[in-house]
């Protein structure tokens, strides 16, 4: 017994040097060399400052000036961009946590009903005769992890007519820049493919100025 | 949905190309064999051993393996315990977070202990890069060692041989093997060396691993936000590789900063799968027989093929509020269709389903999808894999002795039927082995059902529900049901953690939900590796008689289908009428509540 409990404070020591401190640091020492960018987080940067990742949505928003109960100010979505899926966590990327959304859940049919009628409001004007039908379910469901930086294909051609109407760019030019910014299946088999937001909307941004 | 199917053969062809690889690697390292890292881990393994002061060459009898395995699981216990409590003084925590309370810290250790790897905590709200590197990943590594080890030993005592009588069995023939040599071993020589390349494979798809702190900025279109960085992919490689789950983020795998494209989910995928496929060729080696691995192996992947299939067909529909609300159940050219909520656009249907698939048969508590967001009959399947109580594949070690204590309880049922002695290799199975396979198998099982019965039936589980109607059920049980097969993923709505700001500044845990998961999780853990070692201490003992006539074949397809039915049976005479009243009244209703 006694010797069990030398032995295992020793091991917990060594191999809490080894595992704990020289491997992550030898990872890290070895990443930022060779993966710098990445290692740290894929940032976008523009004039010299730090405008999100590469890998996360952000929100594109406009503040209406108005506050809502809590004191929160009251955003609509910016037509002049897309928009990322929406997100339980207002597009957090320092605190994450899921929509806890059951598929049996009279309050999960009230988000749902709710986010039908934004993206219809929004996108309906500059896409006559859409109807619930014809929203793809990406763009009413929150993503897993709330900064999902993908919608999907079918998505983003419904947004594309509101965002080049508004910017006044031929169609033709923006569903050129959705075709750069997607994601396809890796090998033409694993996962899905997927436009990114975030990177577009900077492309966009770029076009016009 | 052809383009699923293709995913999923895709993914099962590259795990059973690399089994025989690792699972013949393991089985030469594992009977002292050279191996190619030999020659540069040799020295290092050696100078483990005078570090620990400790003879790698004294075999152990059970008693002593397993009194080694709790003696340094309590050490490990206490030494991480005292990380997540002294935060304050850490370096490595730029964010400069408080320690945690108490409580969610008991739950904490408990999981991490135990390979559960369950979050009450936010990962990147509350935990100091400091406590992720060296006590939460560390842990990883530990407790995947100590898995492994167990299986290791018990395999070891069913393919030992021996001659002479059965009395006065001496040292050498008791012996299982000696614990601090497997665990350095394991450590050393299969989950350092493939976790350090596959860090940096996830780095170079986009994957955290930085020791700066988080980075303000301004967005796009407006002002606003805080990216949490950290050394994240040193982390994920062992958090799949060891089966365990504990994501750097409280979104877990769904973050894109731990699995940032389509390939980074497949490897990470196929780290959780590795070892535990791989476990069973070296079983068929070690045995000297591979088709007994072979046995083992169809019996696993038969399960868990049919839960992949079913998860993706159930999730390529819309759940009832989704549909009563007027989403479209139909499939639009360009989008994944199907139910997307608590999914990320890159995975879509068919990764997610085959992730969920993936980490419920394992013990890998990681998740890229939200489970409680899963359609009902989705969500059915985690909790199906859940109580067939790690057996296919299940988690790093644990998954292997858990099976194999199935297979002896198949093997001596289907003596019964024959009318025969039972015998397993050679080995009869005798009363005593019985009844210590019984209490193994079933003590997981009543271990679960009395933790969610206390949460469920007592006014102190109420502090930790908050979804209405038999959503709040499913995720209670769930909870239970997870922490008691030290799986780790969550129905996740069930709280045992109140935290106001990041930080922990002013933050408490669900006392009742944070102590009785803890200790739930700890006697899962270690009671059943007390059975399994006390089966081994059994069998090593025993003499193989060589196989007659009327032996009963366990390497046959009967026998894997007797196999299959003594595992569902089992799991479903102790779980089907508790799931009743959750995931299958959800299933059977468009109601909602």
């Amino acid at each position: 017994m006694r010797k069990d409990l030398i032995t295992s404070a020793l091991a917990v020591v060594l191999f809490t040097l080894i595992l704990g401190l020289a491997y992550p640091l030898v990872v890290t020492g070895v990443s930022q060399v060779a993966f710098h960018d990445k290692a740290d987080g894929s940032q976008i940067t523009r004039d010299g400052k730090v405008v999100g990742s590469k890998l996360l949505a952000q929100p594109f928003v406009i503040d209406t000036g108005k506050k809502d109960g809590d004191g929160n100010p009251i955003t609509r979505p910016n037509p002049r961009y897309f928009q990322p899926r929406p997100s339980a966590t207002g597009y957090s990327a320092s605190a994450t946590y899921f929509s806890n959304r059951g598929p049996n859940q009279a309050s999960a049919r009230f988000f749902y009903r709710d986010a039908l009628a934004a993206y219809l409001q929004l996108e309906k004007p500059f896409t006559p005769g859409l109807t619930d039908a014809a929203v793809p379910v990406d763009a009413v469901t929150t993503s897993a992890s709330g900064v999902d930086p993908h919608i999907s294909p079918a998505n983003a051609r419904i947004q594309a007519n509101r965002v080049a109407k508004t910017r006044g760019l031929p169609l033709a030019r923006v569903e050129q820049l959705i075709a750069a910014n997607t994601d396809g299946r890796f090998l033409g088999v694993l996962g899905e493919p997927g436009v990114n937001v975030t990177q577009l909307n900077l492309a966009l941004d770029t076009v016009t100025a | 949905m052809a383009q699923g199917y293709l995913q999923f053969a895709v993914f099962f062809g590259a795990l059973v190309i690399a089994m025989p690889l690792l699972g013949g690697y393991m089985a030469r390292l594992f009977t002292g064999q050279r191996v190619f890292l030999s020659p540069l881990l040799g020295p290092v393994e050696r100078s483990t051993y005078r570090l620990l002061r400790t003879d790698p060459g004294a075999g152990q009898d059970w008693k002593a393996y397993a009194r080694s395995v709790l003696v340094f699981s309590f050490v490990g216990w206490l030494a991480l315990y005292l990380i997540l409590r002294t935060q304050t003084i850490q370096p490595f925590n730029p964010e400069g977070f408080h320690s945690g309370a108490w409580d969610v810290s008991f739950n904490t250790v408990s999981s991490f202990v135990t390979n559960t790897n369950w979050q009450f905590y936010g990962g990147e709200t509350t935990m100091s890069y400091f406590s992720q590197m060296t006590g939460l990943a560390v842990q990883n590594f530990l407790s995947a060692a100590v898995g492994i080890a167990i299986a290791i030993a018990l395999i070891r005592a069913i393919a030992k041989r021996r001659g002479g009588g059965g009395v006065g069995a001496d040292a050498a023939d008791r012996s299982i093997g000696n614990f601090w040599q497997d665990l350095t071993r394991a450590l050393l020589y299969v989950l350092l060396p493939i976790s350090i390349v596959a860090a940096l494979v996830l780095v170079s798809q986009g994957t955290l691993q930085t020791l700066a702190g988080s980075v303000g900025f301004h967005g796009i279109s407006r002002a606003s936000g805080e990216l949490a960085l950290g050394p994240v992919a040193s982390q994920e490689a062992i958090k799949e590789l060891g089966t365990n789950g504990g994501g750097f983020f409280n979104v877990n795998s769904a973050m894109p900063f731990e699995n940032p494209t389509t390939l980074s989910n497949f490897i990470e995928l196929w780290l959780i799968l590795l070892i535990p496929v791989s476990l069973t060729w070296t079983y068929g080696r070690m045995v000297r027989s591979r088709r007994q691995g072979y046995a083992i192996f169809s019996a696993m992947a038969v399960l868990f093929v049919i839960g992949v299939v079913v998860v993706y067909v159930a999730e390529l529909h819309v759940t009832p509020a989704q549909h009563l609300a007027g989403v479209t159940s139909h499939h639009i050219a360009g989008s994944t269709g199907g139910n997307m909520e608590g999914k990320e656009q890159r995975f879509g249907i068919a990764d997610s389903a085959l992730w969920t698939a993936v980490t419920t048969v394992t013990s890998c508590g990681a998740v890229n999808a939200a489970l409680q967001s899963l359609t009902a009959i989705g969500g059915l399947v985690p909790f199906a894999n859940l109580s067939l109580s790690e057996t296919i594949f299940g988690g790093v070690g644990t998954g292997m002795y858990s099976m194999l204590l199935y297979v002896l309880l198949a093997v001596f049922l289907g003596g019964l039927m024959v009318g025969r002695t039972p015998e397993y290799l050679g080995k009869k199975i005798e009363a005593r082995e019985i009844k210590l396979v019984t209490l193994g198998t079933l003590f997981t099982p009543l271990v679960a059902l009395v933790g969610a019965a206390l949460a469920t039936a007592s006014a102190y589980g109420k502090a930790s529900i908050y979804a209405e109607g038999p959503q709040g059920y499913s995720e209670t049980m769930y909870a239970y049901m997870s922490q008691a097969n030290n799986n780790g993923s969550a129905f996740a709505g069930y709280t045992g953690y109140v935290q106001p700001n990041p930080g922990n500044l002013g933050a408490h845990g669900v006392t009742f939900a944070d102590l009785a998961g803890g200790v739930v999780m700890v006697l899962a853990r270690f009671a059943p590796i007390l059975f399994v070692l006390a089966v081994a201490g059994v069998l090593v003992k025993k003499k193989a008689s060589p196989a007659g006539l009327g032996t009963m074949r366990t390497d046959t397809p009967t026998f894997v289908v007797l196999l299959l039915g003594v595992v569902v049976i089992v799991g479903a005479l102790t779980f089907l009428p508790a799931l009743l009243l959750g995931p299958v009244v959800q299933g059977l209703t468009t109601r909602l509540f």
